[in-house]
């Protein structure tokens, strides 16, 4: 028995895929059970495993926790990385669910029907160049540190590096007019932890896919 | 000399209410600027202090906050409602995690018609009454303590009285299978600053009506055609 965290969900990135980011900048090895059928996730919900009938669901110190944010908030408490008082927590909070907002469009994406796709895109394109990315552009100019936050890797440079990953594989040129991101994409691309976690064999997982669309609408029943 | 917090939003419930409640339950006195024309948000937008460009917005300890969650967490931990540890916050972070999902089932309520209304409230209530309440009945049950974490007050309890109680506005015997919680909401009402922001003349806005709709409308130029769940 082994007291790795245990993450239950579909295969595929999802909700779960920030958490998988998040351990794995920390280091921390964790594992995975897939949900394959709607039977599998009826039963879970019997078992009383999720205490709101949904996963993610996370496994770690004794505790089923459920709901994204908790789950990452937990994480990032544990690891140091979280900032060293309330207000940088609370820097890493606005940006956090700032890059939260925008990442929720690229969860959507696969689920919106041939018709709407390429104005789905152009919107995450938009929200990208012109609502977040510029923040995160001004704050490390502003600072001229490597981090978002505090002069120290935190959760917010994690998430912020996974969703300009997601962008740029649906928008290759979103970069384009950020500089500062486009240095910070390198550096954080090359911190051990998260180099690792970019190689293939990791736990990172592909882009959504025409069966992992229908898997989620299966055991869903969306 | 501390300054009190100041609220930038509409004036009524929005995503505004749970700092609102949160402020309020902590005895923390706040301002508020209500967005009233597209003038005035073109300004504030203009004025770089709505970091994306949204509000809710938070001026609080020097700080332009934005994102609700982020406010609710830092107001919550400056006033001693977060948990004494880690594992607390996590359960804390649950179970605000689950009455978000239920209040934010009702966000869209006032600016849907009058026959999606029907539909939502259905909807909504069924959630509250199969998925969520049931969850709050059992930690209460299973601990047999007054508050849902650490035997303490915390941000949870008044995210779960303010679920409740709009819930209620819906449903008026919504709590009927739930008697833990009939008590709970007792209990918790009657916390002296919970109680003085349950009286009239509070800051607690209203349920919202045609005036908010318009209002929202006109300043975000936004949702227009939102359709129930």
């Amino acid at each position: 028995m082994s007291g790795k965290p245990r993450l239950t969900y579909i295969n595929g990135r999802g909700r779960m895929e920030t958490i998988r980011w998040l351990l794995a900048a920390a280091g921390v090895e964790f594992e995975e059970i897939f949900l394959q059928s709607r039977e599998q996730l009826l039963k879970l919900i019997k078992d009383g495993s999720l205490l709101f009938q949904q996963v993610p669901l996370v496994e770690i110190d004794g505790m089923k926790l459920v709901q994204t944010r908790a789950i990452l908030s937990y994480i990032a408490g544990k690891y140091n990385l979280y900032g060293k008082d309330l207000k940088e927590r609370a820097l890493i909070d606005m940006y956090v669910e700032g890059v939260s907002d925008l990442m929720q469009l690229i969860f959507m994406f696969p689920f919106t029907p041939p018709e709407a796709k390429e104005k789905n895109l152009a919107s995450i394109a938009e929200k990208a160049t012109e609502r977040y990315f510029p923040v995160f552009e001004k704050v490390l100019k502003q600072h001229g540190q490597d981090f978002l936050v505090g002069n120290r890797f935190s959760w917010a440079d994690v998430q912020l590096l996974e969703a300009i990953l997601a962008v740029e594989e649906k928008v290759p040129s979103v970069l384009s007019g950020f500089p500062q991101l486009q240095a910070f994409k390198t550096k954080m691309s090359n911190m051990p932890t998260i180099k690792k976690f970019l190689q293939p064999g990791s736990p990172r997982k592909p882009p959504p896919d025409e069966r992992y669309v229908a898997t989620v609408m299966e055991i869903f029943k969306l | 000399m501390a300054a009190k917090p100041v609220l930038y939003y509409f004036n009524g419930r929005g995503k505004m209410e749970s700092i609102r409640w949160l402020l309020a339950a902590a005895g923390v006195e706040f301002e508020e600027v209500f967005l009233e024309t597209r003038e005035q948000y073109e300004k504030l937008l203009k004025s770089g202090i709505l970091m994306f460009q949204q509000v809710p917005m938070v001026e609080i300890d020097g700080m332009k906050m934005v994102q609700t969650r982020a406010i609710l967490s830092y107001i919550a931990a400056k006033y001693n409602l977060y948990g004494k540890d880690l594992k607390e916050r996590a359960l804390i972070d649950m179970y605000v995690g689950g009455t978000e999902d239920l209040m934010g089932f009702l966000l869209s309520y006032p600016f849907l018609s009058a026959e999606d209304q029907v539909k939502q409230r259905a909807f909504v209530v069924q959630k509250a009454t199969s998925r969520y309440f049931p969850v709050y009945e059992k930690v209460l049950k299973d601990h047999g303590q007054d508050f849902l974490v650490g035997n303490r007050l915390s941000w949870a309890d008044i995210h779960l009285l303010e679920a409740i109680l709009m819930i209620e506005e819906k449903k008026s015997d919504a709590l009927s299978g739930f008697p833990l919680l009939q008590a709970f909401k007792k209990r918790i009402s009657s916390v002296p600053t919970i109680k003085k922001f349950l009286a009239p003349g509070s800051k607690r806005k209203p349920i919202s009506d045609d005036v908010y709709v318009e209002t929202v409308r006109k300043v975000l130029r936004m949702y227009y055609d939102l359709k129930p769940n």
